[in-house]
């Protein structure tokens, strides 16, 4: 593929054990997992696709569709969840019309849904790209989505 | 002018918070003022998550720490405070000891987060300044191996990554393995969803734990550690990096640390998002790079780990205590604590508690103390209902048990477990049916699925909870659950498993009211199972704006405009989008 994807491959070249720091150099790359990626990454260190792809569809971390330029994480987390976060994940589904997993039809917004991002004491809270927001409610976390 | 200092509490929940911003402001502010005299630093969490964004400012008469800063907010206290020496009384935190916020760090004992939220994580000197690296070079200079781990032991200090088994004991097993190389092992995965005492520190105080993982490297004979963490954690990954980074140049880390024959490495692991992964052999076979499968035990990490090789893995803050037993003695740490449970422990305070938030309190305390002294009791002064230990693996323990001393022992009675420090409080408004189904979905989903009753068994105990809070449920549902609970628990392959079926198993114990309420009268107490509430309009308060009809997908919601509107109930799918988007509070729900 391109000269990125064979330098990062270089670069852990024999090293036991790192096919998951692969796969995330591969995924800091393209922002997901492209089958044609997988493939050099399997011809190039001698490691089956099957084993890869094990690896690959074991982590959560891991994604097979390119994201939208926007990831929206909802965090699903205990906290998050006792302070209304199903309320929260509603209303995104609701105005950007689509499920989590899905990226909105112009590449725009992608929406994931996941456990905890660790900021629990500011419930419930969603992340777009690195950005944490928390304490929202409805009116709020529209607000924050209008942003973009 | 006199010379003053300027602090940013800047963790994570900081930066969301704004403290990025406000960083800013008072850097650019700094820049146009370049006589002021005054410096510019952060640090990591103080723990008040509640009142973030928090500055410290230092000057001549002493520090105030300021709340619930904005960058307007900022520009203020460096005009009146930094300019003109003139303290924003309303700005502040309020004066400890008169305020609320006295109690919240009163009845604290900070051992694990002694730095955190005090020093600059990013500045090595920082942590030198404050008895940092003493330990390691008191080892070095005058304690062998067995010495180390006799002097944990006798700590009595137990590993706070859920399981409670003695460190000291844990670092035996490993030296007494004969092996041409062992591995030193720092879990900071924290997956359980509701906790961040280990982000919390490694975002705050990083080289307590290099510190603590190079003292448990010498103890059991290592020259090679992993730090596994979690990818979810960024800021901590940073911060972990810079601090290995600046060790290594001082030499308290890589070859010959401080001149000694004493060689270690440590390396960063980056999870990549599985729960699983948590869990001793699960953790070892994702180093591996493979799939975080747990296998079979023995053979005990002890023994056989990492590629084959001994292995000991300690949770972070475990590691956080290390440098701190080591420097003060273990008579000083067995001191505080109980008779079985000794030093502290931290908890991330979270859920409808009014000072949500980081905090550490000596082992023995109630949990009344915790959450009504120092966390300030119930949001909205509701009424408490539990508080979740433990996570997915712990159980809720109800109001009636609220005395209940925080050590190993007696949560272990009531059901829960002391677990990694999730606190998680909950008032009358959660439903305990719903909060069962939540971690039973959780582990549902990050089951590895290697044994069948793991993998089957928490499917099916999810499909009963739904079923029951969509009011489909019937009698013998419970004792259905209850079987699958204890056959899971006994058939399961690793502690995911094994423990799996605890919240369940204290829902039913302390809160079976609640479970039959929803199948016998199909009734949410708490209102939050949707498909057992009726919605209806209050025609008194209803203004006719029609609001509601436009919103309800089934048009289920009929009326004149400027007229009460109505809601057919054959019609009512239970959504609840009237409820939301009325602004009269018309719409009732039972
Ligand atoms: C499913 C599962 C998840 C776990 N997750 C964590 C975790 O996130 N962090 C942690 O320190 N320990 C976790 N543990 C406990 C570890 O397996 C292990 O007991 C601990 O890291 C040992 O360190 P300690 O003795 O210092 O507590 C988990 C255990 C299980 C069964
Ligand atoms: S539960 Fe949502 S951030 Fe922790």
């Amino acid at each position: 593929m391109d000269k990125e994807l064979d330098s990062l491959l270089d670069k852990y070249r024999h090293m036991q054990g790192n096919t998951i720091a692969i796969l995330q150099g591969v995924q800091n790359l393209y922002q997901y997992l492209p089958e044609k990626a997988l493939l050099r990454v399997s011809e190039y260190n001698n490691i089956p696709l099957s084993d890869i792809y094990g690896v690959a569809t074991f982590y959560s971390q891991f994604k097979f569709k390119k994201p939208g330029k926007f990831q929206i994480k909802v965090c699903h987390g205990t906290a998050c969840h006792i302070n209304n976060a199903v309320r929260i994940s509603e209303i995104i589904e609701e105005e950007l019309e689509i499920k989590p997993g899905d990226t909105t039809a112009d590449g725009k917004f992608s929406l994931d849904e996941v456990a905890c991002l660790g900021c629990c004491s500011l419930a419930p809270v969603i992340m777009i790209n690195e950005q944490v927001y928390g304490n929202l409610d409805d009116k709020k976390l529209r607000k924050v989505l209008k942003s973009y | 002018m006199k010379h003053k200092k300027i602090t940013v509490g800047l963790a994570s929940c900081g930066i969301s918070a704004g403290g990025d911003t406000v960083y800013k402001t008072f850097e650019e502010l700094l820049s146009q003022n370049k006589g002021s005299g005054a410096e510019l630093g952060k640090t990591g969490c103080i723990g008040a998550c509640f009142r973030e964004v928090l500055v410290d400012l230092t000057d001549e008469k002493g520090t105030y720490t300021y709340a619930e800063v904005t960058p307007e907010k900022a520009k203020e206290i460096f005009e009146q405070h930094i300019l003109n020496n003139e303290p924003i009384k309303d700005y502040l935190m309020s004066d400890l000891e008169s305020s609320q916020e006295a109690s919240f760090f009163s009845k604290q004992k900070r051992i694990v987060l002694r730095n955190t939220g005090v020093i600059d994580p990013e500045n090595i000197d920082h942590y030198i300044m404050r008895d940092g690296y003493k330990s390691i070079e008191k080892v070095l200079k005058s304690m062998s191996r067995e010495e180390v781990r006799d002097v944990i032991k006798k700590s009595g200090l137990k590993g706070r990554g859920g399981a409670g088994f003695s460190t000291g004991m844990k670092w035996d097993f490993a030296s007494k393995e004969v092996s041409d190389k062992k591995y030193m092992v720092c879990n900071a995965d924290e997956g359980d969803p509701g906790a961040f005492m280990d982000r919390s520190v490694l975002e705050g105080d990083p080289h307590s734990v290099l510190e603590g993982l190079s003292i448990a490297s010498y103890a059991i004979g290592a020259d090679e550690a992993y730090i596994y963490v979690r990818a979810e954690y960024p800021l901590a990954i940073k911060r972990l990096i810079i601090a290995i980074e600046q060790a290594k140049e001082r030499g308290y880390l890589g070859k010959n640390i401080l001149g000694s024959d004493l060689s270690i490495e440590i390396k960063l692991k980056i999870g990549a998002g599985a729960f699983v992964c948590g869990e001793e052999t699960a953790l070892i076979a994702s180093i591996e790079g493979k799939r975080g499968m747990p296998t079979i035990r023995p053979p005990f990490p002890a023994v056989s780990g990492i590629w084959g090789k001994p292995t000991i893995i300690n949770n972070v803050e475990t590691l956080a205590n290390v440098p701190y037993i080591i420097f003060h003695g273990w008579e000083g740490f067995a001191s505080i604590g109980t008779e079985n449970s000794k030093g502290s422990k931290v908890f991330a305070l979270t859920g409808k508690i009014k000072k949500a938030g980081l905090v550490e309190v000596p082992m023995g305390v109630s949990l009344r103390e915790v959450i009504f002294d120092i966390g300030g009791g119930i949001k909205k002064d509701k009424k408490f209902k539990a508080v979740q230990l433990g996570g997915p693996s712990g159980g809720c323990i109800p109001g009636d048990l609220l005395e209940t001393p925080v050590d190993y022992q007696s949560l272990m009675a009531t059901g829960a477990i002391m677990g990694s420090g999730g606190m998680v409080v909950m008032d009358e408004d959660t439903c305990m049916v719903d909060v069962a189904k939540f971690f039973m979905n959780f582990v549902r989903d990050e089951s590895c699925g290697k044994c069948t009753f793991c993998r089957i068994g928490t499917k099916r105990m999810h499909e009963l909870l739904v079923k029951i809070t969509e009011g489909k449920g019937v009698d013998e549902d419970i004792n259905k659950l209850m079987e699958l609970a204890y056959n899971v628990k006994d058939s399961s392959l690793c502690g995911l498993g094994q423990t799996a079926p605890n919240p369940v198993l204290t829902t039913l114990k302390y809160f079976r009211h609640e479970y039959e309420e929803h199948i016998k009268n199909k009734k949410c107490r708490s209102k939050v199972c949707k498909p057992l509430l009726t919605y209806t309009i209050n025609t008194e308060a209803c203004t006719g704006c029609m609001a509601c009809v436009k919103k309800c997908a089934v048009d289920a919601i009929i009326g004149e405009k400027k007229k009460p509107q109505s809601i057919i109930q054959e019609k009512c799918i239970k959504c609840g989008s009237c409820y939301s988007v009325c602004t009269f509070d018309a719409v009732n729900v039972e």
